[in-house]
């Protein structure tokens, strides 16, 4: 059989080894390089050791304003986790059945994971400009004072940007809900029924508690996309930028170790939630069995 | 949630789903194409129907006595990137998802090797270019170990901002695009299937070309159709890797996004994703996506 232990078993743990390397490697480089002394540069060999460059960060010494582009993010996030949950788990719940306009909504949600990030971004764009033309335009036809004194655009980290993103969270948030619901036993919702428990009832009692370690899966996918994304909301978050957008930018200014400790940061932000919904994850599929 | 009481529409649950599809893909798409026939000047764009804006794409084109147009060249060096990209992470994506399918023999493993594998995809694209540096760089470890091997008697300046590190960042970035999967699908495979071709005879070899690889065929498609597309439209990663110096059609709507030519932008967003839907459709042909979630 295939799973004896022979050489090319190991050729493949060899082969697994290396991969692994391959992808862990140079984030641990940076993470490495961030703890430098002052005199650190972009490259080995390490000047020292220190937490220089995380203090230098903290005062924002070199660097825009990044403190509240973090904040921005984390907001982002998690209003974009909220989001995906919410709106893939319901959707996810009609596509058990048919229903009018399905194999549509199942193309887009397909289409809309390999539609190139910037056509999306450019049509999003576009649209919230045409917005912003036929706000004026009420404004000074109609005369509407608000309009014409305060308004400036409809583009905005919370509108475009936030449906940008979305776009990109919840077919990931709905193809779970697919892969679950594919291997869902009915029996224990018809034997809920079958009580007398209502839809609603059945749906809190019996079918949450069973997908609720999947929906962990959602909420993960749904803030760490959020926070890391860049392709997609490049040309609708308004004027104030994400953190993935003010790194893109210092990768052509910044010659100091300070990125890579702002590197070193936003990493653990993302392994700290992973580790925590992996937990979570696997306290409730305990819980249950 | 009172819909659940009403058997028939379950299917409303969707409509808020359904509503940010409309507003924030369907609507901006079809904006997309309309404004694409538009006119601009430096501020402001203006409802017409030209073609100008397609003209413009394919200027000097047709004509094959002068060098290769800008347009033919860009999308040339781009479906370039697209095939060597594809070729590495497949072939890596297929012998990870291998190990993980058949060598792995406790699930409790196969789950934590799977997300060792898929841990990378939640954390930052972009810091995860700039960790090239240190080891790419003029004076990164790589050219530190050559110059001291005496391979290279000066710094190899190919290592970064140039192709080379363009599709080793895709590489590193998506090869999971390629694993989730084919390894989906090699789950799928009846064991009995193997050991019957094993008792029969056939080698390891045989079993993976006769038996695993075709019944793989869905997880590669899927897989290759998410990598082919997320190249074709790169615009970051061939911007942060290629030191800003290397074309990319996705690069060509960023930079006239940047100077307000949003109808020429449209036009070829419209070409790119005519062209990405074209390799989808071709290559969906081969399977039926539904089946294999």
């Amino acid at each position: 059989m295939l799973n004896k232990k022979n050489k090319t078993y190991y050729v493949c743990v060899f082969f697994f080894c290396l991969f692994v390397l391959f992808l862990y490697g140079p984030t641990f480089t940076i993470v490495l390089l961030s703890f430098q002394g002052p005199d650190g540069g972009l490259t080995f060999p390490l000047n020292g050791v220190s937490t220089y460059w995380f203090e230098e960060l903290w005062r924002g010494g070199s660097v825009v304003d990044i403190g509240s582009a973090f904040k921005r993010s984390i907001i982002l996030g998690v209003i974009v986790m909220i989001l995906t949950v919410l709106l893939s788990v319901s959707a996810g719940l009609a596509f058990r059945k048919k229903f009018w306009g399905s194999d549509t909504l199942f193309f887009a949600t397909v289409a809309s994971l390999i539609v190139p990030s910037i056509v999306l971004s450019l049509g999003v764009a576009l649209q919230f400009r045409l917005l912003d033309d036929f706000t004026k335009w009420l404004g000074s036809t109609f005369d509407i004072n608000y309009i014409n004194e305060f308004f400036q655009t409809t583009l905005g980290m919370f509108t475009s940007g936030l449906g940008a993103q979305l776009t990109w969270t919840l077919p990931f948030g709905l193809l779970i809900m697919f892969a679950v619901f594919n291997r869902f036993d009915k029996s224990y919702e018809e034997a809920a029924r079958d009580l007398g428990a209502s839809p609603w009832k059945t749906f809190k009692e019996v079918v949450f508690p069973l997908i609720a370690p999947s929906i962990i899966g959602i909420a993960l996918f749904g803030f760490t996309l959020s926070y890391d994304e860049l392709a997609r909301s490049s040309q609708v978050m308004g004027a104030g930028n994400t953190l993935p957008l003010e790194l893109r930018g210092l990768t052509t200014t910044v010659t100091t170790p300070v990125i890579y400790a702002l590197g070193t940061v936003t990493t653990f932000v993302s392994f700290s939630v992973i580790s925590i919904s992996i937990a979570c994850y696997i306290w409730l599929k305990r819980k249950k069995g | 949630m009172k819909l659940l009481k009403l058997k028939p529409s379950v299917g409303l649950l969707s409509i808020p789903y359904s509503l940010i599809f409309i507003f924030f893909f369907f609507i901006p798409l079809i904006l997309t194409f309309i404004i694409s026939f538009w006119d601009y000047n430096e501020y402001s764009i203006i409802p017409d129907f030209i073609f100008e804006n397609y003209s413009y794409i394919f200027k000097d084109c047709l004509n094959f006595e002068k060098d290769m147009c800008v347009t033919f060249k860009t999308y040339l060096s781009t479906f370039i990137f697209c095939f060597i990209t594809w070729f590495f992470t497949l072939i890596i994506g297929f012998f990870v998802a291998y190990f993980l399918a058949f060598y792995v023999n406790s699930i409790t493993w196969q789950i934590v090797l799977f997300l060792l594998c898929t841990i990378p995809f939640w954390t930052s694209n972009v810091i995860r270019m700039i960790s090239w540096i240190p080891l790419l760089g003029r004076n990164g470890l790589v050219n530190d170990f050559l110059l001291s091997t005496g391979l290279v008697d000066a710094p190899q300046e190919w290592l970064l901002y140039s192709g080379f590190s363009i599709v080793l960042a895709f590489v590193h970035l998506y090869t999971l695009f390629m694993i989730v999967p084919i390894f989906n699908s090699m789950m799928r495979i009846d064991k009995s299937i193997i050991e019957a071709a094993y008792d029969n005879g056939a080698n390891g070899l045989q079993i993976l070309w006769n038996v695993i690889i075709p019944l793989c065929k869905p997880g590669i498609v899927i897989g290759s159709i998410f990598v082919i597309t997320v190249v074709m439209g790169d615009f970051i990663t061939i911007g942060i890797m290629g030191g800003q110096q290397i074309p990319s059609i996705g690069k060509i709507i960023y930079v006239e996004m940047s100077y307000l030519q949003l109808p020429a932008a449209a036009a070829n967003a419209v070409i790119l994703l005519a062209l990405t839907l074209l390799i989808i459709w071709i290559m969906t042909k081969m399977i039926d996506i539904r089946k294999e979630l």
